[in-house]
């Protein structure tokens, strides 16, 4: 460079930084990447809401699926509730309910109450939710202690995950699923799945 | 407006016991407390992210120390217990990333940029020198034969 636009180096830096700056502000410091991304998923046992059987990921094996983690406490939920019933009944990709902590610590007086009574409460809350919101999920587990949410990396309601037939995460998104998420993110990446 | 008064100091003073939260009860043994302490300083809150897992009162964060102590308890050792969670949520929980070809420009990204500030200022200061040495050679000539003229 010569001496006559040396001038222009610190003009180049600033740019550089405010570049850097623009890029910081658009991204979300909520979402952090998962590191259960190709990994595989957990496994658990959980109590359906139904309450006639146990989940577990294993038996779905062989199957591309989604897990929604959400409450009837999590306002969230209920914005991307329709969403989700109107993805259901448009494919036929199974979408399994993670119910997280329906009881929360706060109600401290139900959290008083013999832990089977906790159970058939949080079973009570959220078949009334779905009776009234429609119900997505060919089934809903119920995590009560929100032990499962740990080993799924769950820090924020509602979560997502994509699980493919090895049951291998493949995907993970924190916040409300949107129309925009499903046509630009889901639909690809379950097709691509669903090919091989 | 004595009693007003008295009525506004008694709020003041009182009101803070109403945003008091019930005492999370201790694990019994205190040697578990006191790792799970120094462990949780260095652990990110994951929802409100500037607080330590130590110092958040998020329900996560409850639930993470509840996890860490159960992880005490059955003798894991400080290293995995980072590991079971960085597994879980990333490198994120920690304070302090690890070393790792993609952590190193985090690390020695500064000493480099301090290196190349010396390096520079270093380069500065020798022109600098040079430029005023050339003048004060110019200078003592010009001193020397103030006639010649310069061929």
């Amino acid at each position: 460079m010569t001496l006559k636009n040396k001038f222009l180096i610190p003009l180049i830096l600033f740019f550089v930084l405010v570049g850097f700056l623009a890029v910081g502000l658009k991204r979300d410091p909520h979402e952090i990447p998962s590191p259960l991304i190709n990994k595989a998923a957990p496994a658990f046992e959980l109590p359906t809401l139904s309450g006639d059987q146990i989940f577990s990921p294993a038996d779905y094996k062989g199957k591309v699926w989604l897990l929604n983690v959400w409450a009837t406490w999590c306002v969230s939920c209920r914005e991307e509730h329709p969403v989700l019933v109107a993805f259901t009944q448009q494919y036929h990709i199974p979408v399994v309910g993670l119910s997280y902590k329906e009881i929360q610590p706060q109600e401290t007086q139900l959290n008083q109450l013999p832990t089977d009574k906790k159970l058939q409460l949080a079973r009570q809350r959220s078949q009334l939710f779905l009776n009234r919101l429609g119900n997505p999920y060919v089934l809903s587990v119920l995590d009560m202690d929100g032990r499962v949410g740990i080993q799924y990396g769950v820090y924020g309601v509602p979560e997502t995950y994509v699980i493919d037939q090895q049951g291998i995460i493949r995907y993970k998104h924190v916040g409300p699923v949107t129309p925009d998420l499903i046509d630009k993110k889901l639909l690809p990446l379950l097709r691509q799945l669903e090919k091989t | 407006m004595k009693r007003i008064i008295g009525a506004l100091v008694f709020t003041f003073v009182f009101s803070n016991a109403l945003y008091a939260r019930e005492a999370h009860p201790y694990s019994e043994d205190p040697v578990v407390e006191a790792r799970l302490l120094v462990l949780a300083d260095e652990l990110r809150c994951l929802v409100c992210q500037n607080e330590s897992l130590a110092s958040s009162r998020s329900e996560l964060a409850d639930d993470l120390r509840r996890e860490v102590r159960d992880l005490i308890r059955q003798g894991k050792t400080d290293n995995q217990i980072k590991t079971f969670l960085v597994e879980r949520y990333g490198d994120f929980v920690l304070y302090r990333p690890e070393v790792k070809p993609i952590t190193w420009i985090l690390w020695f990204g500064p000493f480099l940029l301090l290196l190349i500030a010396m390096w520079s200022l270093w380069r500065y200061l020798r022109m600098r020198r040079d430029a005023l040495l050339q003048h004060q050679q110019a200078k003592a000539q010009s001193i020397e034969n103030p006639i010649t003229p310069q061929d």
